[in-house]
């Protein structure tokens, strides 16, 4: 009955396109957003906000990310952390080098650079598909790495190859405290989030779909696969880009290239294969679960007495026991916890009846 | 039934494709006139299939040239066949299985869309406008092969039946002047079949839209068809309208079998 649906028809083709169609929804998105905005800076605490809630909101925007070229445009990508690597001392650099540049530009140029470096390690995805591609955009991982490291520019000849990140100040005003970094990290997701969504549901959205389930017929139909997949790879390090600076300079703090290691990029395909392919929402269910499950197995092996387990061991077990539950889970629902959502939700539409 | 236009809208001329030696169709021409039916006829194997690829620009051929709407070229392009006009469907479906049936339509309709997809990701401009313009035409379309009771469906979960019928719809919403319909009735029951070719009938005769398809069934093909075109072994044996290929001995031969006199089939 929460869930009262009667009346609320849709008139016009517009009213039936919006992205939260039920009037409860609207008021649900609208709660949490005021939630967000205004109760949880006010009641967390900086151990929330530093280690769970901005590492938990970043690794939703570069699932998005990832998301959109595979999950949508099934071209298979394992050069995220690249990507937002890319985005992060490009944002750095622009930061250091160019004088009074404003610091949200620096990270929409970032954004644009990762996406033209994707672009380029995209253009094998015109000749192979599938796996091969996986292992040709690792490259990407390698050679970024590798450029990073290698050439001392980029990290402003520092010697230890850690640079601190700039104080983060937005029209004057300070967000460099947790709260500010919090708040800042939740403006952009919010903003790219609702780019995203409108993006996966225009015609761009659907031609990406349409090559991922049958290219042949995309082609006939008059879809340019060229144009598709590379706008895919474009976008999609463009989002990573931004993740990427968000990550060095509101998380980590520092901007670095081993932040942005292989095991990045490995996470961030978790986040999307757990959460679920080709659904906006679940990059949030997969981050979730990638952040806040080992803080949970933390917490309650805590609880465990003292002495029973040794901590080395106890470690250990965690990573078990994640390992595990990742496999139950990809085994009940694979196509993720989106779907496991969407299937919470329609009993809830016509609860208290089953169907 | 004998349509005659003055200027074919299609006209092959001496095509011939092979993939690594393996020659799938011989030197064949025919033209197909505006507004009529035509059916390509043969049995399995004969390249039907490939002759198709051929027109749209899945497969390009290695000699002879395609006339289409005036213009002739070497090989078409997928994209310049779709710009130009020709849809199809094909032999196995190839829907878009992750996509709901009107997703699917409307995915036919994406050359018919003007605004850039920066416009319709900010929704600013004349994004919105479109959408209503686009879905209003897809609507028409699922009307008109009335499919509207599942339209929010995943296309995945339909049976086949109806899934032959999205994907004709979909080819249907791009506004095509050439249809090409490979086995649009394969296995489907007798009911399905007469459905089917009363929608061809339909598309032709309301919309005014030239199709060619591929059909096993010779009942339907006479019924249904202004223009057959028998294939063998990749080569033309046959051409003209029902009642002259339905006389031809060569294509009695094709498909009953019957021993013929030596040299029937001479170059």
């Amino acid at each position: 009955m929460l869930y009262q649906e009667a009346g609320q028809l849709a008139r016009r083709y517009a009213a039936e396109r919006r992205i939260f169609r039920l009037r409860q929804d609207r008021i649900g998105l609208l709660l949490l957003l005021v939630f967000a905005f205004v109760g949880v800076p006010w009641l967390g605490n900086d151990y929330w906000f530093s280690a769970i809630l901005i590492p938990f909101m970043v690794l939703s925007l570069a699932g998005l990310g990832l998301n959109l070229l595979t999950g949508f445009a099934g071209q298979l990508s394992l050069g995220s952390a690249a990507f937002m690597a890319v985005g992060a001392f490009a944002a750095y650099n622009l930061q250091l080098r160019v004088a009074g540049m404003p610091l949200l530009l620096s990270f929409a140029l970032g954004g644009v650079i990762a996406g033209l470096v994707a672009l380029v390690f995209g253009l094998p995805s015109l000749r192979i598909k599938g796996f091969y591609l996986l292992v040709s955009t690792l490259a990407a991982q390698f050679v970024v790495e590798w450029v990073l490291t290698r050439f001392s520019w980029f990290t402003n000849d520092n010697a230890s190859g850690v640079i601190t990140s700039p104080p983060l100040i937005i029209a004057g005003v300070d967000f460099s405290s947790p709260q500010g970094r919090y708040l800042l990290t939740l403006g952009l997701l919010v903003l790219l989030f609702w780019l995203g969504k409108n993006l996966v549901r225009s015609e761009l959205g659907r031609n990406w779909m349409a090559v991922r389930d049958m290219d042949t017929a995309a082609a006939v139909i008059g879809i340019r696969l060229l144009k598709a997949k590379l706008l895919a790879f474009a976008i999609s390090g463009f989002y990573l880009g931004i993740a990427g600076s968000l990550w060095a300079f509101a998380y980590l703090g520092t901007v670095e290239p081993h932040g942005f290691d292989l095991s990045r990029s490995f996470q961030v395909l978790f986040i999307i294969i757990i959460g679920g392919l080709g659904s906006v929402l679940g990059n949030f269910l997969g981050a979730a679960f990638i952040v806040l499950f080992p803080i949970l197995l933390g917490n309650l092996s805590a609880l465990l007495p003292v002495g029973v387990i040794d901590s080395g061991q106890l470690e250990n077990l965690q990573k078990v026991l994640f390992g595990a539950l990742i496999i139950v889970f990809l085994i009940k629902e694979p196509e993720g916890l989106a779907r496991l959502w969407q299937r919470f939700r329609l009993r809830l539409r016509v609860w208290p009846l089953r169907y | 039934m004998t349509a005659v236009a003055p200027v074919p809208l299609l006209t092959l001329d001496d095509i011939s494709l092979s993939f690594k030696g393996v020659k799938a169709v011989t030197s064949i021409s025919f033209a197909v006139a505006t507004g009529e039916i035509c059916a390509l006829i043969g049995p399995n194997g004969a390249g039907k299939s490939s002759l198709l690829n051929v027109i749209n620009g899945v497969y390009q051929a290695q000699s002879g040239s395609i006339t289409y709407a005036g213009q002739t070229r070497h090989h078409m392009r997928p994209h310049q066949a779709a710009e130009g006009g020709i849809a199809r469907t094909f032999q196995n479906i190839a829907l878009f299985k992750g996509m709901s049936v009107l997703d699917n339509v409307l995915t036919g309709r994406n050359l018919k869309r003007r605004s850039t997809w920066i416009e319709q990701m900010l929704r600013i401009g004349r994004a919105g406008a479109e959408d209503d313009e686009q879905r209003e035409h897809a609507e028409r379309v699922i009307e008109f092969l009335r499919i509207h009771p599942w339209r929010h469906a995943l296309v995945g979960k339909l049976s086949y039946g109806l899934q032959k019928r999205v994907e004709l719809a979909r080819a249907l919403a791009a506004e095509p002047r050439l249809l090409l319909l490979d086995e649009p009735m394969a296995g489907m029951n007798a009911q399905e079949k007469l459905e089917m070719s009363q929608f061809i009938r339909d598309i032709n005769r309301e919309l005014g839209t030239t199709v060619v398809l591929i059909e096993h069934d010779i009942g339907v093909v006479m019924g249904l068809s202004d223009h057959v075109v028998v294939l063998d072994y990749g080569r033309k044996i046959g051409d003209g309208t029902p009642e002259q290929v339905r006389n031809n001995p060569e294509v009695i031969a094709a498909y009953l079998g019957t021993r013929r006199s030596q040299p029937a089939r001479s170059q």
